[in-house]
């Protein structure tokens, strides 16, 4: 490890990738279990765990290599040739694998192929397919991306989705026994296979983003990692040559387009502002034109995905400087695409969100009225906040206050608290 | 000025990547710190957690830990203080805390009295 030696002095040096850890933990536990095989996922999460703690402790005193991702990776790499000599017999491992295990001539340079940053590329995107396993739900797909993929533990995953710290757990401890039973990790080079997959990974990645974009985690900063990590799985689809298809590049699209206006979504403060009151010049125009080029990349074939449609009503918003310019009869256009590409209450509530700005709120209200399913949205504070915009928006200040209350009721963090909370003021006082 | 060895016992393994990277930049800047207020002698070195016992007129060797994993010594670091009480008291500034360990402070026996 000679050349890892070299070292900066403890807090001197370039600074850390804040989610190095994460990242090379995912990266080396989808290394592990090319070795080890899938059913032994558990060891190669403890062989992480080990290397993580002796790069803590090395580094605490001796500062951080120059190439800590090499140094976490040859520390793995040496954990694992010692405990395949010291267990080569005790345990089954990868069978493709086995004899090259079994012989000291070829065990290293085997262990040291696996970690080849080419095949931990292909590692991660099988893992990644892997997770989607048909026998999972969704939430679970998901919750195991972002554990083994993404490095986050049961606790942080609990927190990010405001959920039960004994439910996460359980669930991802279940989803883990399906993959280990699943004998061998899902194969990405067979084409038919991939394909009848794909749809369940985009739609894992979907909702990875969607959680950190509208999710209910009070902070903002685990909220733009979840969608920073949707942002980088679906990259790493798009490098594959199957993966790269139009659904992909309009999910990819979707993801810039949305988090272009995350800077305004949620401002300085932590305050929460509805997209049309967002200042608009803290909008991350680049990333915008990014989305809006990933856009026409994925505007080949005739397949129109769900993502391709809500792609393109960001685009509509992205191209409105002022929230004045939008064009408003564009987007309910593409909801009612959207709403026959994948109906869902939220769509036909952000459709009829779309319709008062068209036609004025009454408009707004008789769709948001007439929408099926309507009461799979009671739990949702957004519903009641969109009813009493458009309330208050017609001058019915009262009826506006209630809607308000109850959404304020139904709030799932205090930033969303706040923002409610303004509004019933606003519906009591004489601003709006 | 006379020289301490913090002796660090115990403390709990981080429970996720994200809190290593953390615990571990912590402790980077706690090092930093000590050493722009000239207090650092050495930096000293992190030991394994296990090891071998050599004891007795027999010498038997036996294997480690030699304690229970909260009492065991999982690294040194030489400091110069003016006395006890600054060495306590720059010792508080330890990340190993807030994960339930422990710095021992012990003076380094002086030659000249």
């Amino acid at each position: 490890m000679d050349e890892l030696q070299q070292t900066v002095e403890p807090g001197q040096g370039a600074a850390l990738d804040p989610q190095l850890f994460r990242h090379e933990s995912g990266r080396m536990v989808v290394a592990l279990t090319r070795l080890f095989g899938i059913h032994n996922l558990a060891l190669a999460e403890d062989v992480v765990q080990d290397a993580f703690c002796r790069a803590i402790e090395v580094w605490k005193f001796k500062g951080v290599p120059a190439n800590p991702s090499a140094w976490l990776m040859a520390t793995a790499k040496h954990r694992a040739v010692d405990l395949l000599r010291r267990e080569r017999t005790a345990r089954t491992y990868e069978p493709e694998l086995t004899r090259m295990i079994e012989s000291e001539w070829t065990l290293v340079p085997t262990v040291h192929e696996v970690f080849e940053p080419h095949a931990i590329q292909d590692e991660q995107l099988r893992m990644m397919f892997s997770c989607c396993h048909p026998r999972l739900r969704e939430d679970a797909r998901v919750a195991l991306v972002l554990h083994i993929l993404c490095g986050f533990s049961v606790g942080e995953i609990a927190g990010a989705f405001v959920s039960g710290l004994a439910a996460t757990e359980k669930r991802i401890t279940r989803a883990k026994k399906v993959l280990a039973q699943s004998k061998k990790l899902f194969e990405v080079t067979e084409a038919p296979e991939f394909q009848k997959r794909l749809p369940d990974v985009q739609r894992a990645l979907y909702l990875l983003f969607n959680e950190g974009y509208h999710g209910a985690s009070a902070e903002t900063a685990v909220r733009g990692e979840l969608c920073r990590e949707a942002m980088r799985l679906t990259a790493m689809l798009l490098e594959h040559p199957l993966g790269k298809t139009p659904g992909t590049y309009a999910l990819a699209a979707l993801m810039r387009l949305h988090a272009a206006r995350l800077p305004g979504r949620v401002d300085a403060a932590g305050n929460l502002h509805s997209l049309l009151d967002q200042d608009r010049s803290q909008w991350d125009w680049t990333l915008m034109k990014d989305g809006v080029a990933l856009l026409e990349l994925s505007a080949t074939g005739s397949a129109v995905t769900e993502y391709h449609v809500e792609a393109a009503i960001a685009a509509v918003h992205g191209r409105a400087r002022r929230v004045e310019d939008t064009d408003w009869a564009a987007i309910v256009e593409l909801y009612d695409t959207l709403m026959k590409v994948r109906p869902s209450p939220i769509v036909a509530l952000n459709r009829a969100i779309a319709m008062a700005q068209k036609d004025g709120p009454e408009r707004g209200l008789e769709e948001i009225g007439a929408i099926a399913d309507r009461e799979r949205l009671m739990g949702y504070p957004f519903y009641f906040a969109a009813m009493g915009e458009m309330e208050l928006r017609r001058g019915m200040r009262e009826t506006a206050g209630r809607q308000f209350g109850a959404a304020l009721a139904l709030a799932r963090n205090p930033m969303e608290r706040r923002f409610l909370e303004e509004r019933v003021k606003a519906c009591a006082g004489g601003d709006r | 000025m006379t020289e301490f060895i913090y002796l660090y016992r115990g403390g709990d393994s981080p429970t996720s990547p994200a809190e290593g990277q953390q615990e571990m930049q912590l402790w980077m800047g706690w090092m930093k710190e000590l050493g722009e207020k000239g207090h650092l002698k050495a930096i000293g070195s992190p030991l394994e957690k296990t090891g071998k016992l050599v004891s007795g007129k027999t010498k038997v060797v036996s294997d480690g830990p030699f304690a229970e994993a909260k009492d065991l010594i999982g690294g040194y670091t030489l400091v110069t203080a003016s006395d006890i009480d600054q060495a306590v008291e720059l010792s508080k500034g330890c990340p190993i805390f807030r994960r339930g360990g422990a710095v021992e402070v012990r003076p380094i026996l002086q030659m000249n009295m």
